[in-house]
């Protein structure tokens, strides 16, 4: 399982646009691909409502985890989102 | 008769349909019949098909509303709530009491992170609704189906419902709730429909009534007489052509100059500028090129963005606005010092520049850079500016970038009250009266239930605006209003005639203002002003600024 941290750089943090395209990213990967903030138990990053519920603000730390083949290219993949918008 | 906010103007006469919202909420003691595969299969397919619908109806909207529907449609997909739902049907749950249940488990959890969230809930609320009608077979909510012209009522109007709209049927909005810049005003404008929001009485309205709705005074007639109508058509046609005889520069009947000017966001908003025949630009919000980014724009980028503005306005005059973050316009690369418990309160405009002295350095040094080679009369203000010591350091920065008009708004009674003592410092004034009501009446202009106090006709108001524009005449200074307030033409009159030098607001409303200035003498706008002064409630304000006002009586104003 590959593991990353990022701070998030997005302006509106994990919600509005880059809410929507984290989970879309997430939910094409065939494995699990979970998002934790400040050391809270992980959710699922295929699902809007626990991300939204996450309310991750700009400037927080979040830590994203996938497993899998492509995890490395998929976790570069949600970090650009996080960073962006 | 009802009274709401008029937002977007024209009349409309047709009878109520509803917009139905009441989805009948599954009893809790809801059991299947002990199919749980039958009835989970019953629950994702509801789920389904309300995405899909979602997703049609955000490819027919576009604009930033596709951007909600899509992610409603990843709500009524998402797996952990699909879980959640196939678990309790496990239980013994019917598909709609699992579906009601497992929304109200996320929808608890997004409510409880405060305002900031709101919107969002909503929107699950409504993927709720849709997905609990289909399993309970009743209509899912939405836009009334009706052969006939009707008049829309509803409590809001969401994202989702405006992709059904047939403008061809609807004839005009009422809604309970709303606001100018609420969803439902943004849209009446963009389809030219007349619109009555934050009108109380809504509710009560039944289907079928025939309404007679004024989008410009916020009135709606029940059962209106037919003289009545035929009148109030009179009206919006005797309105439209007014509005479209004005021309050139506004001025009064006499010849008095009040340059109309427009409030633009950035140069997409220069074409509806340039159409409703702006003279200039009174207010450059320039917040909107810096939102949803996480850092500020380059120097070329901004210099672009500005010069683009200033040639528009060949030798007219173009007031920009230095960032304006802060309250209800967090900027990521400009956080608040700390927690604020009243934002409005808090660091905003001026007061966070302070804090980060070089982003104001490189807007300045981009504006002036953006005025070399164009022959607009660059003008620069900076908002929420408190006291002498505020203005000054101002007036020096914009002195060190090169930057030759350099004025400040006129929002916090502070600054209001002392504003001869402020006039010597700068170069000019611009009022947000929307700001400047919020602070005078201590009524936040984000909470909906104090409209009462966020009506710049407010007395107290009207006082500070003449303290400010007497104290700008003395001192030979330019006094511009820039908020909601010049939009009224009623309003426009009475600022006109508290010694208000240009009135500034969004491109829409410029043909009419400037036709009511057209048909009222400077005395005429003297006198209506002194009327309003003398009032002691808001309604007094309004009925005997108008009796002085006797060429705005044909337009229905």
């Amino acid at each position: 399982m590959a593991e990353r941290r990022v701070k998030v750089e997005s302006e509106v943090g994990l919600h509005a646009r880059p809410a929507a395209l984290f989970v879309e990213a997430a939910s094409k990967a065939s494995g699990n691909v979970t998002v934790s903030k400040d050391g809270s138990a992980p959710v699922s990053a295929k699902s809007i409502l626990a991300i939204m519920g996450l309310d991750v603000r700009n400037g927080d730390e979040i830590v994203i985890t996938a497993d899998g083949d492509d995890a490395d290219a998929l976790l570069d993949r949600l970090a650009e989102i996080a960073n962006a918008g | 008769m009802l009274r709401g906010v008029g937002v977007s103007s024209g009349v409309g006469y047709a009878p109520a349909l509803r917009l139905s919202r009441s989805i009948p909420e599954p009893p809790a003691d809801a059991r299947h019949d002990g199919d749980a595969d039958a009835e989970i299969q019953r629950a994702t397919s509801a789920m389904e098909e309300t995405a899909l619908d979602l997703t049609a109806r955000g490819e027919r909207v576009g604009g930033a509303a596709r951007e909600v529907l899509a992610a409603q449609a990843l709500m009524a997909r998402d797996p952990a709530l699909a879980d959640d739902v196939k678990r309790r049907v496990g239980e013994g749950a019917t598909a709609a009491r699992a579906v009601s249940e497992a929304m109200a488990v996320y929808r608890d959890m997004l409510a409880s992170a405060g305002e900031y969230l709101a919107a969002r809930v909503a929107d699950l609320d409504d993927v709720r609704d849709r997905v609990v009608a289909r399993l309970l077979g009743v209509p899912v909510p939405g836009i009334p189906e009706s052969a006939t012209p009707f008049v829309l009522v509803a409590g809001d109007l969401a994202p989702a419902d405006t992709a059904m709209l047939d403008p061809e049927r609807v004839v005009a909005f009422v809604t309970r709730e709303g606001g100018p810049t609420s969803h439902t005003a943004i849209l009446a404008r963009s389809l030219g429909l007349p619109a009555v929001v934050a009108c109380a009485g809504a509710d009560a309205i039944d289907d079928g009534t025939r309404l007679l709705v004024d989008g410009m005074t916020g009135e709606v007639v029940l059962e209106p007489a037919t003289e009545a109508v035929r009148a109030a058509r009179a009206t919006a046609a005797a309105r439209d052509a007014a509005a479209a005889e004005s021309t050139g520069p506004g001025r009064t009947s006499d010849g008095h100059a009040v340059p109309l000017l427009a409030n633009i966001g950035g140069p997409q908003d220069l074409p509806a500028a340039l159409d409703n025949g702006a003279e200039g630009v009174g207010l450059y919000r320039t917040e909107f090129l810096f939102l949803d980014r996480a850092d500020a724009p380059g120097h070329e980028e901004q210099v672009a963005a500005y010069r683009a503005v200033l040639e528009a306005f060949p030798g007219g005059k173009v007031v920009v606005r230095t960032l304006d973050s802060g309250a209800d316009k967090p900027l990521a690369f400009l956080p608040a010092p700390g927690a604020e418990p009243n934002p409005a309160l808090g660091e905003r405009g001026l007061r966070m520049m302070r804090r980060h002295p070089r982003t104001l350095e490189s807007q300045l040094a981009a504006l002036a850079e953006a005025q070399r080679g164009t022959d607009a009369q660059l003008h620069v203000m900076a908002p929420m500016v408190t006291d002498v010591e505020d203005a000054e350091w101002f007036a020096a920065a914009a002195a060190t970038a090169g930057i030759e008009h350099a004025g400040i708004m006129i929002e916090v009674p502070a600054a209001a009250l002392r504003a001869r003592h402020l006039a010597r410092s700068v170069d000019f004034f611009s009022i947000g009266t929307n700001d400047l009501t919020q602070y005078t009446c201590a009524a936040d202009r984000e909470v909906g239930g104090l409209s009462r106090f966020q009506d710049p006709w407010q007395p107290a108001v009207l006082e500070l605006v003449a303290a400010t524009a007497t104290a700008a005449q003395q001192a030979g200074r330019p006094c511009g209003v820039c908020g909601e307030a010049a939009a009224d033409p009623v309003l426009a009159c009475v600022l006109v005639g508290l010694g208000v030098t240009t009135l500034s607001m969004g491109a829409t409303a410029l043909p009419m203002v400037r036709a009511a200035l057209a048909r009222t003498s400077l005395a005429q706008c003297r006198e209506a002003a002194q009327a309003a002064l003398e009032a002691r409630t808001v309604a007094e304000a309004v009925s005997s600024a108008r009796s002085h006002l006797p060429g705005l009586a044909d337009l229905g104003l």
